[in-house]
C-alpha cells in the first residue's frame, strides 16, 4: 500500500507541475526574471500548494501516526547553518540560470529532450558529490 | 503581464499541495522531490516507495497530455547552461537538504524556520540570476 500511495502522490504532484506549467522552464523564468515582461503565475502555484498543505497539516496535528506507517518522518532540525544557506544559494544560481528545479526537470524527462536529459544527469552527479563532500 | 495564467497556476498548485499532504497523511513522508529522488538512487533503504514516487513523477505530464490533448511545454536547449545549472541544482539541493517542494511547500507548510530561510534565499538568488542572464542585464 505505501508503494502505491507514493506512486499516486508523485503522479498527482507531477500532474500539478504540468497543469500549472511549472514544467516549462520559460514559464518559471518569466517569474524569476524581473527585468522582462514579468509573469506572476509561479507565485500563485506556491499559494495554491501552500493553502492546501498548510490547512491539511493543521488538520493532521492531532494525529499520532500516519494511516499506513508507524510514525511521521518529520525533519526535526531547526538549525539555520552553513550547509542550508550555502546550499540554497547554489540551488538558486542553477534555478535562475535554466529555470529547472528537481521536480519539473524529472517530470519533463519523457519529452526526450537532450537538454532535460543532460540537466538531470548533472543534477544526479551533483547529488552524488554533495553526499561525498559534506560541507560543515 | 500578458503571460499571466492565474487559474491554471492555482489549480496546478493545489494539486501539488494535495499530493504532498496526502504523502504526509497516509505514509508520513515529506514530499521533497530532491530528497526522494536522490535517496532512490543512492540509498538502498526504502528504495521501493521512492522509486514508485519517481515513476509517478515521470507519468504525471503524460496523464495530463492524454486528458487535455493539446498540452505542450518547452525544454531547454542543450548548451553549457544546462550542464552548469544541473550540477548547481544537484549540489545545492543536496547540501541545502531540499528544493521547491521540500522546503518551499512542505517546510513552509509546517512553519519550519529552516525552510522559510532556504526558500527566501533560493527565490531571491534565482530572481537575481534570471534577471541578469535572461533579462539582458549582462
Amino acid at each position: 500500500m505505501p508503494i502505491l500511495i507514493a506512486f499516486l502522490c508523485g503522479l498527482l504532484m507531477s500532474a500539478g507541475i504540468a497543469v500549472s506549467q511549472m514544467i516549462d522552464p520559460q514559464k518559471v523564468l518569466g517569474f524569476l526574471n524581473l527585468a522582462g515582461d514579468w509573469d506572476p503565475s509561479l507565485a500563485l502555484v506556491m499559494v495554491g500548494a501552500l493553502i492546501v498543505y498548510t490547512l491539511g497539516y493543521q488538520l493532521l496535528k492531532k494525529r499520532t501516526k500516519p494511516v499506513y506507517e508507524a510514525r511521521f518522518a518529520t525533519p526535526s532540525s531547526r538549525l539555520i547553518n552553513k550547509p542550508l544557506v550555502v546550499g540554497a544559494v547554489i540551488f538558486g544560481l542553477g534555478w535562475g540560470l535554466v529555470g529547472y528545479c528537481p521536480g519539473p526537470a524529472i517530470a519533463a524527462l519523457p519529452s526526450g529532450s537532450s537538454g532535460t536529459l543532460v540537466f538531470v544527469a548533472m543534477m544526479i552527479l551533483g547529488w552524488f558529490i554533495s553526499r561525498r563532500l559534506f560541507i560543515r | 503581464m500578458q503571460n499571466f495564467t492565474p487559474f491554471s497556476a492555482l489549480i496546478g498548485g493545489a494539486m501539488i499541495g494535495l499530493g504532498a499532504i496526502l504523502m504526509y497523511a497516509l505514509i508520513g513522508r515529506v514530499a521533497g522531490i530532491s530528497g526522494i529522488a536522490s535517496n532512490a538512487i543512492f540509498s538502498r533503504q526504502g528504495r521501493s516507495w521512492r522509486l514508485a514516487f519517481v515513476l509517478g513523477l515521470l507519468l504525471g505530464p503524460l496523464l495530463v497530455a492524454a486528458t487535455l490533448g493539446d498540452f505542450t511545454y518547452s525544454t531547454p536547449p542543450l548548451d553549457w547552461r544546462v550542464v552548469v545549472a544541473g550540477l548547481l541544482v544537484g549540489l545545492g539541493t543536496g547540501w541545502g537538504a531540499g528544493c521547491t517542494s521540500g522546503h518551499g511547500i512542505c517546510g513552509i507548510g509546517r512553519f519550519s524556520p529552516r525552510s522559510l530561510v532556504a526558500t527566501l534565499i533560493f527565490m531571491l538568488v534565482g530572481m537575481l540570476v534570471a534577471s541578469l542572464v535572461h533579462g539582458g542585464l549582462i
